[in-house]
């Protein structure tokens, strides 16, 4: 259950830290990627809107060029001269040489008959006045017409002039070479996507197209979409493709040049510059992840590590804590039953004092009365010195300070037990450090402790055995350790070993006090006593006893 | 041993009683009083050797305020103190008071025998120590009359 606590803890820190980190990092690399995309973008916007203008300028200056020739040679000659075949071919000749790309040339008079043609085809005698353009050219003097198959069956577009000569009027018209019109207008296409044609009011093509349709064919881009002179949008294409569209339109007003890009071959660039973001991100995430999975890991198990020391040392806290509340206890309970025991001690003393006189001599009773009288002194005996023990605890004299030296006490103590171990074959081995120093303590106190511990190592043995007892002396405390190989102590009761009245003796056979009052005197030494112990193996007891340094007299 | 009185001080009136009948038994001269104000009006119309005094009585006055008042009226009472109490520290500032001797209770006749002997050896020692300097006073200043306060700062 409590790993469960130390699991969640490191899952909640763990997420929180990702949370804050990932937050701003991502944030950043988007935001960062956004400027940066719409930075490119409006560059790419920008380059292609320029392109177009200046395409459709070149385009409308071409427009300009071939109608102002074409203006100027119908003004030189009068209609007799032009009508000449040898006249008119001189003149397409000229005009070819000075600006190229007219592919025909005919004269038609005001009622629309072809009166004389110089090109690759037979148009002569042809009438047009049933054609649009026809009316348009008469009315208005100048007419660029839109591609178109005309009698030839093949597209292309005309301009045509009006020749106002006298009363009468005749129209010199060339038609314009396509392949040479879609060259200028196809120059403007780049790269492997690029596009760039010129689509009429009505959509269709009056160029060829690279993709997307052929000459004459109906775009799928609404040319009212682009307004103004330059305009640039975002549609897709027919394959589904989204597409950049630049269009301007002509000076004529009548086509659009159309340049198409796609923008995802411009943003290459950007393209490899977000794999290295992405990639550089991706790796801080790690990094982040790596980090904080290890740094949360440390933390909670040196938090868990901590919060297992804590609870060791609260349970030293209650153990002693318990033990100090009941030698108040004891000593309470004690003083209560030393008056009555001694006001006992006093009748049993006056009965048996009463029995000697002559007039019991007599009775038969005596003996009873006697036996009964040691019985009850026997047991006021035994009551007293359990109440003794539990006073010995309770006193809180000040230790009575000397010179002390351990080795020595322990020496005394375990001759005072040799006789009994050795009738019990058991042998008691000692390993103790010479150099130890004389320390300021209660000699007779520690006597008690030493005396305590090892009765009960050999009590616990039994018969046959082994203790050891070493001394040592680590940083400021003398440590003692009874070591014995006995049938050792049950987990569930080495807790209870320091309770007063806990034995593991018969009763009657021990109090249950000695090492409830030798916890009392370590501790009031400012010591500590404690137990390992695996049963079946042995116990071990280690006092730790603060070094005084006896003053300087 | 030397016949001498002894006064018992014990709230438990079962422990006085029987106490003072037992030292009776044995041809010891006892009185038992309840408490420390009993005692006090004891020792002032009668001289004791030796005092048993419980350290602790519930009510009047404890063992070791009636004992401070002892020594005033008679200093050279010799008083055994009885504790049912753990507090030997009580027995120690008794000690320094000027009582003989502290017994834990409960006290085992026998061993309180020989301790009020012993007690009662050192009075008498005392006593026999300023009978002596006072016969040498009497030799050497015949005719001199001793008054009470200065044989106590003997």
């Amino acid at each position: 259950m409590k790993s469960s606590l130390y699991l969640n803890l490191q899952r909640k820190i763990i997420s929180l830290t990702l949370l804050v980190s990932f937050a701003p990092l991502i944030i950043l690399g988007v935001t960062m990627y956004c400027l940066f995309s719409r930075t490119a973008r409006d560059k790419i916007e920008e380059q292609i809107r320029y392109r177009a203008r200046s395409q459709s300028e070149a385009v409308d200056l071409f427009l300009k060029e071939r109608t102002a020739i074409l203006g100027a040679m119908a003004e030189n000659r009068n209609i007799l001269d032009i009508t000449d075949e040898k006249n008119l071919s001189h003149v397409l000749n000229v005009m070819n040489s000075w600006a190229g790309a007219f592919v025909d040339l005919g004269v038609i008079d005001n009622a629309g008959r072809h009166l004389a043609y110089v090109g690759p085809y037979d148009l002569k005698g042809m009438n047009y006045y049933q054609e649009p353009w026809f009316a348009e050219v008469m009315s208005k003097g100048i007419y660029v017409s839109d591609v178109y198959m005309g009698f030839r069956q093949s597209p292309h577009f005309i301009i045509a002039v009006r020749r106002q000569e006298d009363e009468s009027s005749w129209i010199l018209r060339a038609t314009i070479d396509p392949d040479v019109f879609s060259g200028i207008v196809r120059s403007a296409q780049i790269g492997k996507t690029g596009d760039a044609y010129i689509i009429n009011k009505a959509g269709v093509f009056q160029t060829g197209p690279r993709f997307d349709g052929q000459i004459l064919s109906k775009s799928e881009l609404n040319p009212s979409l682009f307004g103004g002179r330059t305009t640039v949008s975002e549609h897709k294409n027919g394959r589904g493709k989204k597409l950049l569209y630049a269009g301007s339109w002509l000076k004529n007003d009548k086509w659009l040049l159309i340049i198409s890009q796609d923008p995802a071959e411009q943003l290459s660039g950007l393209l490899a510059a977000r794999n290295v973001e992405i990639s550089i991100i991706i790796s801080g995430i790690l990094a982040i992840i790596l980090t904080t999975v290890f740094t949360t890991r440390l933390t909670v198990n040196r938090l868990k590590q901590t919060d297992l020391r804590m609870d060791e040392l609260n349970a030293q806290l209650i153990q002693s804590d318990k033990l100090a509340a009941l030698g108040k206890m004891a000593a309470g309970v004690a003083h209560e039953i030393n008056n009555p025991l001694a006001v006992i001690m006093q009748k049993t003393g006056w009965m048996e004092d009463l029995l000697s006189e002559e007039d019991f001599q007599r009775s038969e009773n005596l003996k009873e009365y006697k036996k009964s009288l040691t019985s009850i002194d026997e047991h006021v005996e035994r009551a007293r010195k359990v109440v003794h023990g539990m006073l010995g605890y309770a006193r809180k004299m000040e230790p009575h300070l000397e010179d002390v030296d351990i080795n020595t006490t322990l020496n005394q103590t375990i001759s005072l037990l040799e006789n009994y171990a050795k009738i019990n074959n058991i042998e008691i081995q000692t390993d103790l450090r010479p150099d130890l120093p004389i320390i300021a303590g209660d000699e007779a106190q520690l006597q008690q402790v030493f005396l305590n511990i090892i009765s009960n190592a050999i009590d616990a043995i039994g018969k046959d055995g082994l203790i050891q007892v070493k001394n040592n002396c680590v940083g400021s405390t003398v440590s003692v350790s009874v070591t014995d190989d006995g049938p050792g102590i049950p987990e569930d009761k080495q807790k209870k070993v320091f309770d007063p009245f806990f034995t593991t003796k018969q009763t009657g056979k021990g109090t249950g006090l000695g090492l409830w009052i030798t916890y009392g005197i370590i501790e009031r030494m400012g010591g500590s006593i404690s137990l390992k112990s695996e049963p079946g193996k042995g116990s071990t007891f280690s006092v730790n006893i603060p070094i005084v340094l006896p003053e300087k007299k | 041993m030397d016949h001498f009185i002894v006064l018992v001080v014990d709230d438990e009136k079962d422990f006085t009683d029987t106490l003072v009948n037992r030292l009776d038994k044995r041809n010891i001269d006892a009185a038992g009083v309840l408490s420390g104000e009993d005692a006090l009006e004891a020792m002032k119309v009668r001289l004791f050797d030796v005092v048993i005094l419980d350290v602790k009585m519930p009510g009047g006055m404890d063992g070791i305020e009636t004992l401070r008042e002892i020594k005033k009226i008679q200093p050279l009472a010799e008083v055994i103190l009885l504790t049912g109490h753990g507090s030997v520290e009580t027995s120690i500032e008794g000690m320094k008071l000027g009582a003989f001797d502290y017994l834990l209770k409960p006290v085992k006749l026998e061993d309180l025998l020989v301790k009020m002997a012993q007690a009662f050896e050192k009075k008498d020692a005392h006593d026999q120590k300023i009978r002596s300097a006072r016969i040498k006073e009497l030799i050497r200043f015949p005719g001199r009359v001793f008054d009470q306060e200065k044989e106590e700062e003997t």
